[in-house]
């Protein structure tokens, strides 16, 4: 399984290859409670680095999602429009929201596991 | 308090506005006791001309219709009566099933998924729909087709500024057109192809809007049967009077998978702890006091006072009510259509096309036509050149259920 790395703004991407998949965090769903809708963009749109692709809304809050690499649409996780809850069930597998093709280098201020980890821990505290 | 802040005096408050912009004393007269004020404001209201609705042959997005005492007994009622509106769940049941009500004989009315809380007008409509396609589709441009209220198109105008999206007239949507914006029927009372346009607003990508006249859905087909993505109009013949332009209430309805983009007040139904029915604002993410920058208007209030009277008018009148309504001024407005066109010099500025209850017709002199009309206690059609210049000459004339059948005459007698 490739490596998780993390955004500021509580993305997760994972790489293999050209192609990446991106969610959101655990933290981030913990934060947001019961996850009711997503708007998604479609198949096709290319996407730069950090831009916003969609909006994720909450029983909470409505938060815009943004893109932790640049790359081409290739998948949408069409589940989530009839099963938005994925994103509180299983954040990292079957909540998984875009996969894209990569356009050029994974960037590399993205946080590992451990930075990423204290990023939480601080916002907790 | 002067002392405490540091000044010596109230004008000391006011050094930033230059001294050529300061009154130094206002001479107003002594204050009037509320009878005076009542006798000097009736005086005033006498010296305006009022033409009796029986008389009134003028609409133009306006119009003089019977509005059933009901109405105004539901709406005074202090519960209902207020100067703002109540969204809390926890203290406004009432008020929020009101809002619901609304909003279901809109959709109901329109052929459409869901309907808002209302917004003030049938301009404010159209422009809130056209910003929702600009928003889905990402395009910047909005073409309107044929005759639309030339107001309508004011306000769309002004909205588009802002927001960066371009106001086109035509009716050959691209592949850069987020809507076509139809009427129907036309600001002149004509149908127009609502379908034919509908479909060519799909072929090219682009969301297809129908402002329609609500009293006309009970005979004509509505937005939702062809295939229209949003239907807005002026709710105004629904209950509420043509006072000086207002206040009135628009409406806008779209189809389910547009309900993100709706703007305004939303109500919708839920279940309390115990199971019971209850009415709450739904979908608020939408709105600018949550995403100001994303959302897709600014918009957060509604009319709904008049939405009220509109949900008491057409829950009165009933789908039989109604029709009969809509039926009794097509058939007026028929008659009278053939009986100007048969006034020497008179014809009908587009024979060609079908009417319901509004009609323009050529007249010789049209100014002093209505001048002739107004001499004789009638208000005469409008004079529709003041928008387009290819209508020299046209008059829109209007009937509805209040011109009754001696009214007719003596409007064609007043002109032989």
């Amino acid at each position: 399984m490739a490596e998780r790395r993390y955004t500021k703004t509580h993305e997760w991407v994972t790489v293999d290859g050209k192609k990446a998949t991106i969610g959101i965090t655990d933290f981030a769903q913990s934060q947001l409670g019961d996850v009711v809708f997503l708007e998604l963009p479609s198949v096709g749109r290319k996407l730069a680095e950090r831009e916003t692709f969609g909006v994720i809304e909450s029983v909470k809050a409505a938060s815009d999602l943004y893109s932790p690499v640049a790359g081409r649409i290739a998948e949408v996780n069409e589940k989530l429009s009839a099963k938005p809850e994925l994103i509180n069930s299983d954040p990292y597998r079957e909540g998984w929201i875009l996969k894209l093709e990569l356009a050029g280098d994974v960037p590399s201020d993205l946080l590992d596991e451990q930075e990423y980890k204290k990023l939480t821990e601080a916002a907790a505290t | 308090m002067l002392e405490t802040i540091g000044v010596d005096s109230m004008n000391d408050l006011l050094v930033d506005i230059p001294q050529s912009l300061r009154l130094e004393s206002l001479q107003l007269p002594n204050g009037l006791s509320e009878f005076e004020t009542m006798a000097q404001v009736t005086a005033l209201a006498g010296r305006n001309k009022v033409y009796p609705d029986r008389l009134t042959f003028r609409g133009g997005g306006v119009y003089r219709r019977f509005i059933p005492a009901a109405v105004a007994a539901v709406t005074s009622k202090p519960e209902f009566y207020t100067a703002y509106t109540p969204y809390q769940a926890e203290a406004s049941q009432g008020t929020l099933q009101a809002i619901f009500e609304y909003q279901t004989l809109i959709a109901e009315l329109t052929g459409m998924d869901v309907s808002n809380a209302s917004l003030y007008d049938g301009a404010t409509a159209v422009a809130e729909a056209a910003m929702m396609a600009h928003v889905h589709t990402g395009r910047d441009e909005v073409l309107v087709a044929g005759y639309v209220h030339p107001e309508y198109v004011q306000v769309l105008r002004a909205f588009g500024d802002g927001r960066g999206i371009k106001v086109r007239k035509g009716d050959q949507p691209n592949k850069k057109t987020a809507a076509v914006i139809l009427q129907q029927p036309d600001f002149l009372g004509l149908l127009v192809d609502a379908p034919g346009l509908t479909r060519a607003a799909h072929d090219a990508g682009a969301l297809a809007i129908a402002c329609v006249d609500p009293i006309s859905l009970a005979i004509l087909a509505a937005p939702g049967e062809y295939g229209a993505d949003i239907a807005v109009g002026e709710g105004q013949q629904l209950g509420l009077p043509p006072s000086l332009g207002g206040p009135h209430v628009g409406f806008v309805a779209c189809k389910r998978d547009l309900v993100r983009k709706l703007p305004g007040r939303l109500v919708g139904t839920a279940h309390d702890a115990q199971g019971r029915r209850g009415f709450v604002l739904a979908l608020a993410a939408r709105e600018q006091h949550i995403r100001r920058e994303k959302a897709t208007s600014n918009i957060c209030t509604n009319h709904s006072l008049c939405a009220l009277a509109a949900a008491v008018y057409l829950t009165y009148m009933g789908p039989y009510g109604l029709r009969h309504v809509a039926e009794v001024s097509f058939k007026r407005a028929h008659n009278l259509a053939e009986r100007l066109a048969a006034l020497p010099g008179w014809e009908l500025a587009f024979p060609e096309r079908q009417f319901v209850n509004e009609f323009p017709i050529r007249v010789p002199k049209s100014s002093s036509v209505v001048k002739k009309l107004a001499r004789k206690g009638i208000l005469g059609g409008l004079d529709v050149s003041r928008w387009f210049r290819e209508l020299k000459g046209v008059l829109t004339f209007t009937c509805t259920e209040v011109n009754d059948a001696r009214a007719l005459d003596e409007l064609v007698a007043a002109l032989q």
